[in-house]
């Protein structure tokens, strides 16, 4: 593999992304998925200092609905129009979003606004009419991994923590997997565009580690909405999971990084349903690949608590990881809450390695 | 100045329009961008269909010069219509002047990494066809990178061409057959590797063609499977993963190569650009130059005493872009010879 053909293409997808004062939304079932990574993110952005503004009444952005053709793109574009008008009435023009699909549907609105202006005059009537309210489209628009990215030298600055194996002095080996939606449909919209992006690959670099390519780094995660969502599809989901993790088993990688809310979930999941189902395990001495956030990763490099990081709703345990580059944690408790009750420790598989 | 030509462009239509025009007593100028003639085609090993050797063309090409006056290694700067003449200004020639022009500026190949999910600069083992050419006239010859014997290769058709993707929608003609010829001379010399081209469709379109893809499925054992290629990967052994889907199956189809070759299209080269931008020359949206009539007047620009020649207008093989020289070179004798009155 020649590195420099793919920096060469990183250079050509570079992108603006704001200094300062971002409008936030969250992401609909990522609090659920991985508790601790948009606190997390605003965690490390406050201690940056940077202004990040959240309006509690925003809603979804009803990309998962439009992407599985419930709900209509007008609705869609109304809907985002709202959220768009939360912002201006904020008095921001940065807008950040947590998740990924959500940041394809709002680059494919305003991508849409742009080629058919009428479509953007009667979304605007639209909102007037059923909210009264009115919006200016931001002047910015970044995944919340596009900011993290352009924030990784001073992540890495005043964090104490590298990517490096204790033992080895060694790089630790990282897969990254990029949501779809992050650039896919619109290559110029993401660092790195659409084959080999690198706001992940960006971050593992920055902070010590070694990016590991691999044969089925493009496929899909599991999620891939139609093939979960629908029942009867679930086989198609575990299948591409599988497959991907096949692949990248015989690369020995020590972690997978992710920036979409549905890639962790099942990359996580799916290896501890594989592990019930066939009895397999991805990683050394029947332990799975730790899956992290960005955020995660981000908290571990600053050197938050693991346990702070949501670490304990990970089904493929993260101690692994944490003894390699060194971390510290109190494994009594891992299963407490913040006030030091006991949240319930859960079963242990049968085959992956639980701790 | 009388009876005087400069020809831009040395490559095979070049070379040819001012062999011809020179072997009738005109007084021509050759203009070449390169140090050498003979352009894309001295770059490439064998021709189809005969796999001919392209360096035997070209000297034969070159022999018809005659007196004609090579200026290589030179760029047109700039172009001035004097109406009855024209005036080429020169970065190494200083400005040259002559009754008409004809215009021969060529093609380039279509920019592989443009292709960035085929990996063409990243991975290893992707190569252009340009480059498997260039292996076949090696010392070392057809090897992977890391010096083995392939004992798979892919060869990826319309790479650049037909492709909507990267703005071009048009068929770049000479793939098909230099892709089947290409995996025969793979085949001749490793008979025990699997050769895969992957089309959309063959276009065999000129005589001999057809027989050559029938040679290569029926003598050689070529397998030909309609599917476009979706992406490459590399594996850890440097082997490529090529997936696509088997569209006469209906399947999708996961393989690995140890070699991939990306025949690559033919897209207009800057120099016609250029030249065009120059002399307001008229280009299609494709960006090759449009003539006056593509039926009856494929050689004349619509200026009068300019003349285009060969794959500025458009893809062409070998054998039409020498028919099409002449017929440019003639077209612009006659104008000469009627004292500019024949419609150019």
């Amino acid at each position: 593999m020649k590195i420099e053909g793919k920096r060469r293409i990183w250079e050509e997808y570079q992108k603006e992304i704001a200094d300062d004062n971002y409008f936030y939304v969250r992401s609909c079932v990522r609090q659920n998925f991985f508790p601790g990574s948009e606190k997390t993110f605003l965690r490390y952005m406050a201690e940056l200092g940077k202004n990040v503004f959240e309006n509690p009444s925003h809603t979804t952005c009803s990309g998962i609905g439009y992407h599985t053709d419930i709900v209509p793109f007008r609705t869609a574009m109304t809907m985002v129009a709202r959220q768009f008008a939360l912002m201006t009435e904020a008095g921001y023009e940065n807008f950040v979003t947590s998740c990924i699909t959500s940041f394809g549907l709002y680059s494919e609105i305003l991508e849409t606004w742009n080629h058919f202006p009428d479509e953007e005059e009667k979304t605007r009537e639209y909102l007037k009419k059923a909210t009264g309210r009115e919006f200016s489209k931001p002047k910015n628009m970044a995944h919340a991994s596009d900011v993290t990215y352009r924030l990784r030298h001073e992540i890495a600055a005043r964090g104490s923590v590298r990517l490096v194996n204790k033992e080895t002095g060694q790089p630790l080996k990282v897969v990254e997997h990029i949501g779809c939606h992050y650039s896919r449909m619109f290559p110029s919209k993401g660092i790195g565009g659409a084959e080999y992006p690198y706001v992940l690959a960006g971050m593992i670099e920055e902070w010590g580690g070694e990016v590991v390519d691999y044969p089925e780094r493009r496929h899909c995660c599991g999620f891939g909405f139609r093939q979960y969502l629908i029942q009867a599809n679930r086989g198609y989901s575990v299948a591409a999971s599988k497959k991907k993790f096949e692949s990248m088993k015989p690369y020995k990688p020590d972690l997978i990084l992710t920036n979409c809310p549905g890639c962790p979930m099942f990359l996580d999941r799916w290896q501890y349903a594989i592990s019930e189902m066939e009895g397999i395990t991805y990683g050394e001495n029947g332990q799975g690949i730790p899956v992290m956030t960005y955020e995660e990763l981000a908290g571990l490099i600053l050197g938050y608590d693991p346990w702070d990081l949501g670490f304990q709703v990970h089904q493929v345990p993260v101690e692994p990881f944490l003894d390699k580059i060194g971390i510290p944690y109190d494994t009594e408790k891992k299963f407490l809450d913040r006030n030091g009750n006991s949240m319930g420790k859960p079963k242990s598989p049968s085959f992956l390695k639980f701790y | 100045m009388e009876n005087s030509v400069i020809v831009i462009g040395g490559g095979i239509a070049g070379i040819t329009a001012a062999a011809t025009m020179s072997g009738n007593g005109l007084k021509v100028t050759l203009i070449e961008r390169n140090n050498k003639l003979g352009g894309h085609v001295s770059e490439w090993s064998r021709l189809f269909p005969d796999r001919r050797k392209a360096s035997e063309v070209i000297d034969y090409l070159e022999a018809g010069l005659g007196e004609t006056k090579i200026i290589s290694g030179c760029s047109v700067n700039g172009i001035i219509n004097h109406d009855n003449s024209f005036t080429v200004l020169t970065d190494t020639a200083g400005s040259i002047t002559a009754e008409a022009l004809l215009i021969a500026t060529g093609f380039d190949l279509f920019r592989a990494a443009i292709k960035e999910e085929y990996g063409y600069g990243i991975y290893n083992n992707v190569i252009t066809s340009a480059e498997f050419e260039e292996m076949l006239d090696s010392r070392a010859g057809v090897l992977t990178a890391n010096g083995r014997v392939p004992k798979r290769i892919g060869v990826i058709h319309c790479v650049g061409s037909r492709d909507e993707k990267v703005g071009n929608l048009y068929c770049s003609k000479v793939c098909c057959v230099t892709g089947v010829k290409q995996a025969i001379e793979l085949k001749e010399m490793y008979p025990d590797s699997e050769v895969y081209c992957f089309y959309m469709d063959l276009r065999m379109f000129d005589r001999h063609f057809e027989e050559l893809y029938y040679e290569a499925q029926q003598k050689w054992g070529v397998s030909f499977i309609r599917g476009r290629l979706s992406e490459c990967a590399e594996n850890a052994d440097g082997s490529i993963v090529v997936k696509t889907e088997d569209t006469l199956t209906g399947k999708p189809l996961k393989m690995s190569v140890d070699l991939l070759i990306l025949l690559v299209g033919i897209v207009p080269s800057p120099g016609t650009g250029r030249i065009a931008g120059m002399l307001g020359l008229k280009t299609g949206e494709d960006g090759f130059i449009n003539s006056v009539d593509a039926h009856t007047m494929d050689n004349s620009s619509g200026i009068p005493g300019v003349f285009l020649a060969g794959a500025l207008k458009g893809p062409a093989s070998v054998n039409s872009v020498i028919a099409d020289a002449r017929a440019a070179a003639v077209q612009a004798m006659a104008w000469l010879s009627t004292n500019k009155t024949v419609n150019a």
